[in-house]
């Protein structure tokens, strides 16, 4: 019974910005940033599909751009802004994000509201995956194609959908979102 | 009696109840589970795919930091899994499966031992420390090896390597038959051996809970009753002391529906600890040692009359089962589904039939969304498009002539089939693409050298299996009925029972649908509870598209029951008889004064503050339960697929251009959810047609061990599907709906494979097996090219 030993080998402080939140976490060097998001922060929305950059299950935003969290380690992220699932539905309330008491969290957001209306998700396991390279790619492509949504969705796996409604659910959103965006250039000129 | 027809919920589309948390990162996954003290567990696994144990040193194992523990076999003496049917030995031979290797490996990635450390990294630092030295035995890595004069026994009391050797059937005269009719044709079909492959892995979280005397087990499986069977057994503990929960599962699509031997070792692990134990298979396990599924072979013949019409059909199934038979469904599951539902939709009036299990030293198999009818529908289908060539027919007129047009309708098989749209179907599915113009595009791109076919596939799919039809099959275990409880509290809040497991099927939005059309109450008033043995009687969980069909009329039930005390209540409130009152809209309603109206709520107050009130034959509260099961042949869902593929000259790769599906489950009580089946399944036939395949080298060593080797299809190569719905409701399951999950997969193989035939016809290649590779098809649309001659050497001075 040699379980508390080897935990003071290596192990270093890293400060991580999640969700808008610093964080401190000590942790050894070889841990992935997915392993400390879910299991020393607890944001478990972000899942883990086949630790080797396919599946894409584990895609949150690092600096705004998606990445597969399975394939940084953690030590990685340091400095860097990080967005999870976690951080999509309008916070009812902001404070609880991220901490272990999961109270309200406030409205679904447009793009989360996108993947219901379409029935873009069925046992949800992928989906926060497909949600951040979803909010990644739209925030750098507002004018996206329909193809070019399909293009991109095809770097994550889903097992239940058979992506139709996944790439609809984007289109959707992405729709929505300029017409919004017309919309009040309209009001403003 | 029900709420008024026009706000019933039943047959729209409304929203998810799962989505909510799903989206927002608030779904409760096995991994998300995470207890104080937990720990980790990870197996030491066989490197050979045949031999016997000859040493296991796990010293140094025990010396990495941070590894608290290593049990074997003999440090758990667990029982062990066996898997039964009942039949007699010469049709099927009962194999243990240890929950962990004894003395003998029977494939590479089977468990041997179990490391349980602080965490998961340093558990997997203690396997590579672990050393098991083997006697090496000559593997059997393929069915015709399996079954060689003289080869080595993947289990030494199954001779030949068969495990199950059944012949259900066998018409008297059917060699006269073929001996007699103008047309027979043949075909030899391979499919390959797959993984049903969930997002999320198999995975287990377990603890011994003192207070309780129980040991809980968190775990993702579609029978969580079922596992508690098992690790009761194993662990030798009442059924009572164990409790299976099952939370969020992310798919599961029949793996998750065999009991896995790591749960049951990581139960095994958490009681001897006292601690939580941890355990998640990666990615690497999932592809190479957990269920595969699908490896068979066929070898089929079809006699015809000179009109097209079937006569006689006569088929040899052997299905690679691997190296186990899987708990509760044996290894006989895929022969005998296929010896039982081959002729399909179609009127075969003379039939014969042999089907095989056969072990190897690859991973076990398990069912998998289909479980052979995918292989069948694509050997009848194979077959009928086979003799409209010879006939001259139109691949469509020959279904035409032979499918089951009037029912009830009593097979050769002995299955009643219930109603359906079989015919109705192909011609809709037929108009779909001539009107979207693909016959004009196809042959317009012929005339420019381009290859592109048509293809179609017609099937029906047997979802609601009762007890009667899995005994009839001679399952040991028989599944068939399902249990549900409905509640109401005293705010007049239902609570509902399921002992089905949905792994993605939106299990939470359509029972609530079915439980609040039955008593008239929002949708937002129905909460369900599913996967938790202490919360849930009994059930038999989600497999063959059963729960809509059994659990939702279970469920559509026990609603219907708490209406008629909700009703009896009121009655006896106003001293009237309860034929005189109707369930409305959350209210009870007197018929004779229809002005007068009592809450539910109110009546749920009486219940159970006032029980004082209630009349002697009326118990307090407000419960009922329901049990449901299908006591005929069962339901039976159909389909037509038709698609549009084009082949690629210069790479050999099948691009789908059109995919068209028409289905008929009956009524559909959430045509969205239903869509989204379709689509799903459809996306695993096809990667099972063109994608997907576990591959072995001559050692067993698997070789398509991460998503590198083992291609999954993405958006790139799953088309969009246009669905169309026909409605043939079923008469005796509670809503009229038939089962909904597996058509998809069921019929795409066929069609794709049809497609690609059609558009190789002007090069006179047919196709039958599957995964159909670009390697297969680029070889097929190149004529033999002269052998170039030997380069000359380059004179060196």
């Amino acid at each position: 019974m040699n379980d508390t030993s080897g935990l003071g080998d290596d192990l270093q402080l890293l400060t991580l910005d999640v969700n808008g939140t610093s964080h401190e976490v000590i942790t050894a060097p070889r841990r992935t940033l997915v392993d400390v998001l879910r299991h020393d922060l607890r944001l478990t929305g972000t899942h883990v599909g086949c630790e080797h950059g396919i599946c894409g299950a584990c895609t949150v935003l690092v600096d705004g751009l998606p990445v597969r969290a399975c394939l940084m380690f953690a030590a990685q992220a340091e400095g860097a802004r990080i967005a999870t699932v976690e951080s999509l539905a309008d916070a009812g309330s902001k404070a609880d994000s991220g901490s272990d008491s999961r109270s309200d969290s406030g409205e679904l957001n447009d793009l989360q509201r996108a993947f219901t209306e379409n029935h873009g998700l069925q046992c949800g396991f992928c989906t926060p995956g497909f949600l951040m390279l979803a909010e990644g790619f739209l925030a750098e492509r507002p004018e996206a194609t329909k193809e070019e949504i399909r293009e991109v969705v095809a770097a994550n796996l889903c097992r239940c959908t058979g992506y139709q409604t996944i790439v609809e659910a984007i289109d959707a959103c992405a729709t929505a979102r300029r017409a919004q965006r017309a919309a009040c250039s309209e009001e403003t000129p | 009696m029900n709420s008024t027809k026009d706000d019933r919920l039943v047959g729209r589309s409304v929203p998810r109840r799962e989505d909510p948390r799903l989206l927002t990162g608030r779904g409760r996954f096995v991994d998300d589970i995470e207890l104080p003290g937990m720990l980790h567990a990870q197996f030491v696994r066989s490197t050979v795919a045949h031999g016997v144990i000859t040493a296991v040193d796990l010293t140094d194992v025990c010396r990495v930091p941070g590894v608290v523990a290593v049990f074997t076999a003999s440090d758990l003496e667990m029982g062990d899994i066996t898997a039964q049917l009942g039949r007699p030995l010469s049709e099927f031979v009962p194999t243990a499966m240890p929950v962990l290797a004894r003395d003998r490996v029977r494939y590479v990635g089977e468990p041997i031992a179990v490391v349980v450390a602080r965490d998961p990294y340093t558990a997997e630092d203690g396997l590579e420390a672990a050393k098991v030295t083997y006697e090496a035995l000559p593997p059997i890595t393929g069915e015709e090896q399996a079954l060689a004069a003289g080869a080595a026994l993947v289990h030494d009391e199954a001779a030949h390597n068969t495990l199950v050797d059944v012949s259900l059937f066998a018409t008297e005269g059917i060699d006269d038959v073929f001996d007699n009719a103008p047309c027979v044709v043949h075909v030899e079909t391979r499919t390959g051996r797959q993984n049903a492959l969930p997002l999320e892995t198999r995975g287990a979280v377990a603890h011994w809970d003192d207070r309780e005397e129980q040991l809980v087990l968190h775990t993702c499986t579609q029978v969580p009753h079922q596992v508690r069977t098992v690790a009761s057994r194993c662990l030798r503990l009442d059924e009572r002391a164990v409790r299976v929960i099952v939370p969020d599962m992310g798919g599961g699509f029949g793996l998750k529906c065999a009991v896995g031997r790591e749960e049951i070792a990581t139960a095994a692990a958490a009681r001897r600890l006292g601690r939580p134990v941890k355990w998640i298979e990666d990615r690497k396990d999932a592809l190479s040692a957990s269920f595969l599924a699908r490896e068979q072979h066929y070898t089929a013949r079809a006699a015809f009359d000179a009109d097209g019409r079937i006569l006689g059909l006569d088929a040899d199934v052997v299905c690679d089962m691997g190296a186990y038979s899987c708990y509760p469904f044996t290894a006989g599951i895929e022969p005998l589904m296929a010896s039982a539902e081959m002729p399909g939709v179609y009127k075969v009036p003379a039939y014969r039939v042999r089907g095989r299990a056969i072990t190897t030293n690859k991973a076990p198999t398990a069912p998998y969304r289909g479980v052979s009818r995918p292989q069948y529908v694509m050997v009848a289908e194979r077959l009928m498009e086979r003799a409209a060539r010879e006939l001259g027919l139109d691949p469509l007129e020959i279904r035409r002539r032979n499918v089951i047009t009037e029912f009830p309708y009593t097979g050769v098989n002995g299955i009643t089939y219930d109603p359906g749209s079989y015919l109705e179907s192909l011609n809709l599915c037929e108009q779909a693409l001539k009107e979207a113009g693909w016959y004009e595009r196809q042959a317009a791109a012929r005339a420019e050298g381009r290859h592109i076919g048509i293809g179609y596939s017609c099937f029906s799919e047997r979802t609601g299996y009762g007890s009667a039809a899995f005994a009839a099959r001679k399952m040991e275990v028989v599944p068939g009925f399902d249990f549900s409880e409905v509640r109401m509290d005293t705010s007049g809040a239902v609570t509902v029972t399921t002992g089905t497991m949905s792994h993605g099927q939106s299990h939470e939005t359509t029972m609530a649908q079915i439980v609040a059309d039955a008593l008239g109450v929002d949708l937002a008033k129905v909460k369900l509870h599913q996967g938790d043995t202490d919360r849930i009687t009994y059930g038999w969980g989600s497999f063959a598209s059963r729960s809509i069909v059994v659990g939702g009329s279970a469920v559509g039930l026990a609603a219907a029951k708490l209406g008629d005390k909700l009703r009896a209540i009121a009655a006896a409130e106003w001293g009237i008889s309860p034929e005189g009152t109707a369930l409305d809209q959350g209210r009870v309603r007197r018929l004779d004064d229809p002005d007068t109206t009592l809450t539910y709520a109110h009546l749920a107050d009486t219940a159970y503050l006032k029980a004082h009130l209630l009349p002697k034959d009326i118990e307090p509260g407000l419960t009922a339960t329901a049990v449901f099961d299908v006591f005929n042949d069962g339901t039976f869902s159909n389909a037509t697929h038709g698609v549009v593929v084009e082949l690629h000259q210069g790479t050999g790769q099948v691009e789908i251009l059109a995919y068209v599906c028409v289905e008929d489950c009956g009524v559909a009580i959430n045509p969205q959810v239903v869509e989204g089946q379709c689509r799903g399944g459809i996306a695993q036939g096809i990667a099972g047609a063109l994608f997907e395949q576990v591959t072995y080298d001559d050692q067993g060593e698997p070789s398509a061990t991460s998503f590198m080797d083992y291609k999954v299809p993405t958006a790139h190569e799953i088309p969009d599907v246009s669905i169309h719905h026909l409605e043939t409701p079923c008469a005796f399951t509670e809503t009229g709906a038939k089962g909904a999950g597996e058509g998809g997969t069921i019929g795409a193989p066929a069609a794709v494979l049809n497609a690609v035939n059609d558009a190789l016809r002007p090069t006179g290649v047919e196709l039958d097996n599957t995964p159909i590779t670009p390697e297969t098809v680029h070889r097929a649309l190149t004529p033999a090219a002269p052998v170039p001659p030997a380069p000359a050497l380059e004179q060196t001075p």
